[in-house]
């Protein structure tokens, strides 16, 4: 079998917050026939730099990104919003510079989210995974818009024997985390996830699923803070079967 | 420029946050929109196309707008109506009062616009001492109130039916006996007739300025524009210069496309064209027909990176699916213009400086980019604020200092690696469980929400640890 060698760019927030997610892409990927490599040099994307107007440290931290994705031949994002921030920030924010443009260019197009990556690239599906669980479903804004991630999640975790699902009201609808917002206008941000959180509930789901951390922590943050009982994963989590290991928040 | 100017945006999103009342107001009229825009959407053949048409159209005028403008202007002249040119606010209002003052007017009738708020028309009439009705309905009401509007279609979606039921028992002369809908819109019919038909001048803003022909075009629900502009001796029209299309085909499309996104209908119900004033051989119709073209910044946001904020009709589907105009409401946003386009607007009308919130209060997720009718890029274009205010010292220190010092750190992989391995160890004693729901630095996040506690060991250091040869 021939091994797609891709590079995971492991994101600031899972990096920090939950590297299970990170370990979660890799066993995916290599089940889809993948090797795998984490480069050295990643750190962030510059994604709440490029959002806060911090146009300097956002051109900087992308040079950094791309010269230390730019030698494979693929890279692979756990997240709809920094994978959308490589693909199509990156070439945005160099459009006036000749040099680093086609750089910017070429990384931008081999960069793609992980559950996209393996349901349109791959051609993947998980195989013999078990969860007895009902999940509903967050889409994400940036993986939404920017990308198109939709349909691919719910084609994977359809394979997962067991998992039912429970739709969610205004699923499209964002959940007011976005990026430093949050901390910037807490209470408009609270508004938002209240009501998101309110939704999550009445799905009657067991489990929230998502494809970017920083919208499943504002979310699970709202959801145990009012003694909510649903869990919420990052669904390559489920995808790799690591969906019995702890939910965000829970002790490992 | 505008009396409530956005500084103090944070005092203002508190007070509608507290109002439950306007929460219930606001989602009713923007939800049902929602879901109307929805359904008409879904039964256009091709809406993308009809979209990526719709850009077209204006970038086209908006590239050329000198071109269209003097076209519209020799043809609205031909027609026999006055062409006046104003580049700021007070010129425009100066414009106004001395046409009504000329022609020794006492009241104006006056139709809704955009526009008309965002020069400051009502104070401006009101300091010449010149009466004025506001015949729209929810413009009716706003006047009654004494506020300002909330929105750019319903500028009274922040009332609720009960709160407009009292207030028109409070004030109209002979008010309504019965709760029902029909009868409060007839108390408000029988106090606006009169007064409209007795205005010596009737006020409209333009939906579209048709270039071939010379023809203004407003569109309402009620037909109060007709009532008003029609029975007085003199129409003034004040439009943004950006309102212009080449011709009636394009006119046509574009209000396909405005009234489908603002109400959802196939078309707005009274939709009007006026071409000069009254000819010697018609039955009714005013005597003179000005039209006064605006700029008031407008040139210049087309110079300076804004041009494709002029492609904007006034549809409000951004704000109507904006979550955060969900929750507060179109007065916190203290321009004129409220939702992701006021927050692009407001600070090339108003200055960035008092308005720097605005383009920072979003949560970038891209549902306004998603049913903007002309395609506008309205995350791009707030970004493209922050930027600016980020170059011009406007953010806060502790942003510019945070962030300063993450990106520094971030930009040495090693020293990163070092910072946030103390940082995780640290935190590891705080919380309990797998949560933290108190945090120093963190309190916008803690106040509402816990963090979950973040890992023991980071990805970069588990993984290392696993893969060394
Ligand atoms: S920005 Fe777009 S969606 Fe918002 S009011 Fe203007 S045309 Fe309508």
């Amino acid at each position: 079998m021939t091994t797609k060698p891709v590079a995971l760019f492991v994101t600031c927030l899972v990096d920090l917050m939950r590297p299970r997610i990170g370990f979660a892409a890799i066993r995916a990927l290599e089940a889809a026939g993948c090797s795998v490599v984490v480069p050295e040099g990643q750190t962030c994307c510059g994604q709440p730099a490029l959002n806060s107007g911090d146009r300097q440290h956002a051109v900087e931290l992308a040079k950094q990104t791309i010269a230390a994705l730019e030698p494979y031949a693929a890279v692979v994002v756990p997240s709809g919003s920094c994978a959308g921030t490589i693909r199509c920030h990156y070439p945005e924010i160099f459009q006036h510079d000749p040099q680093w443009l086609p750089r910017a260019q070429a990384v931008a197009d081999k960069t793609f989210e992980i559950m996209a990556y393996l349901d349109e690239i791959c051609g993947w599906r998980p195989e013999g995974v078990t969860l007895d669980a009902k999940a509903t479903y967050h889409d994400s804004c940036s993986g939404l818009r920017e990308l198109g991630i939709k349909a691919q999640p719910r084609r994977l975790l359809k394979n997962i024997d067991g998992l039912t699902f429970a739709p969610l009201a205004d699923e499209e609808t964002c959940c007011g985390f976005g990026g430093t917002f949050c901390v910037k206008y807490p209470a408009i941000s609270n508004a938002i996830v209240g009501e998101k959180a309110d939704a999550i509930d009445a799905s009657g789901a067991d489990l929230l699923l998502a494809g970017d951390l920083g919208c499943l922590m504002n979310m699970a943050g709202k959801l145990h803070r009012k003694g909510s009982k649903v869990r919420a994963y990052h669904a390559i989590e489920l995808i790799a079967d690591m969906g019995d290991g702890p939910a965000i928040g829970e002790e490992a | 420029m505008n009396a409530a100017s956005a500084d103090n945006f944070h005092a203002r999103v508190d007070a509608a946050l507290a109002d439950p009342t306007l929460k219930i107001a606001v989602e009713r009229t923007a939800g049902t929109a929602e879901a109307k825009r929805g359904v008409a959407v879904a039964a256009f053949p091709d809406f993308e196309a009809a979209r990526t048409r719709a850009a077209a159209i204006k970038d086209h005028v908006i590239a050329h707008l000198g071109y269209y403008l003097e076209e519209f202007e020799a043809n609205a002249i031909a027609a026999g109506a006055k062409v006046h040119w104003a580049s700021t606010a007070s010129e425009a209002c100066k414009i106004v009062v001395d046409i009504c003052q000329t022609s020794g007017a006492k009241s104006v009738a006056r139709s809704k616009s955009m526009l008309g708020e965002e020069i400051g028309l009502p104070h401006a009439l009101a300091e010449a001492g010149i009466s004025r009705i506001e015949t729209d309905l929810a413009e009716h009401i706003i006047q009654l109130a004494d506020e300002r509007p909330s929105h750019i279609i319903w500028p009274a979606m922040h009332k609720t039916r009960e709160q407009v039921s009292a207030l028109f028992k409070a004030k109209h002369r002979s008010p309504h006996e019965e709760e029902t809908i029909a009868a409060m819109a007839e108390s408000a019919r029988r106090e606006l007739r009169t007064q409209m038909l007795g205005a010596d001048v009737g006020i409209s803003g333009a939906n579209f300025l048709i270039a071939d022909t010379g023809a203004v075009c407003t569109v309402t629900n009620e037909g109060n524009a007709e009532l008003s502009l029609v029975p007085p001796r003199i129409h003034i029209v004040t439009a943004g210069i950006e309102k212009i299309v080449p011709s009636m085909p394009h006119a046509i499309h574009m209000l396909r496309m405005l009234a489908r996104s603002a109400t959802g209908a196939a078309l707005t119900q009274y939709t009007t064209f006026y071409t000069g004033p009254k000819r010697p051989d018609d039955r009714d119709g005013p005597e003179q027909m000005h039209i006064i073209l605006v700029d008031n910044g407008r040139t210049k946001m087309r110079e300076e990176g804004l041009a494709e904020m002029l492609r904007c009709i006034r549809c409000g589907a951004c704000m109507n699916h904006c979550v955060v105009f969900r929750q507060i409401g179109g007065h916190a946003y203290g321009g004129t213009y409220p939702g992701p386009m006021g927050s692009v607007l407001t600070p090339a009308i108003d200055g960035l400086k008092q308005s720097r919130d605005l383009p920072n209060a979003c949560t970038l997720n891209g549902k306004c980019q998603e049913v903007c009718p002309v395609r506008i890029p309205l995350p791009t274009l707030l970004r493209g604020w922050r930027e600016k205010s980020w170059r011009e010292g406007l953010e806060p220190t502790s942003m510019r200092w945070g962030l300063g010092i993450w990106a520094w750190v971030a930009r040495r992989p090693a020293l990163y690696r070092l910072g946030t391995g103390i940082a995780l160890w640290a935190m590891q004693w705080m919380g309990k469980g797998g949560w933290i729901n108190q945090l120093p630095l963190a309190g916008g996040w803690t106040r509402y929400r816990d963090l979950p506690k973040p890992a023991r060991h980071s990805f970069m250091a588990q993984y290392k640890k696993d893969h060394r040869p």
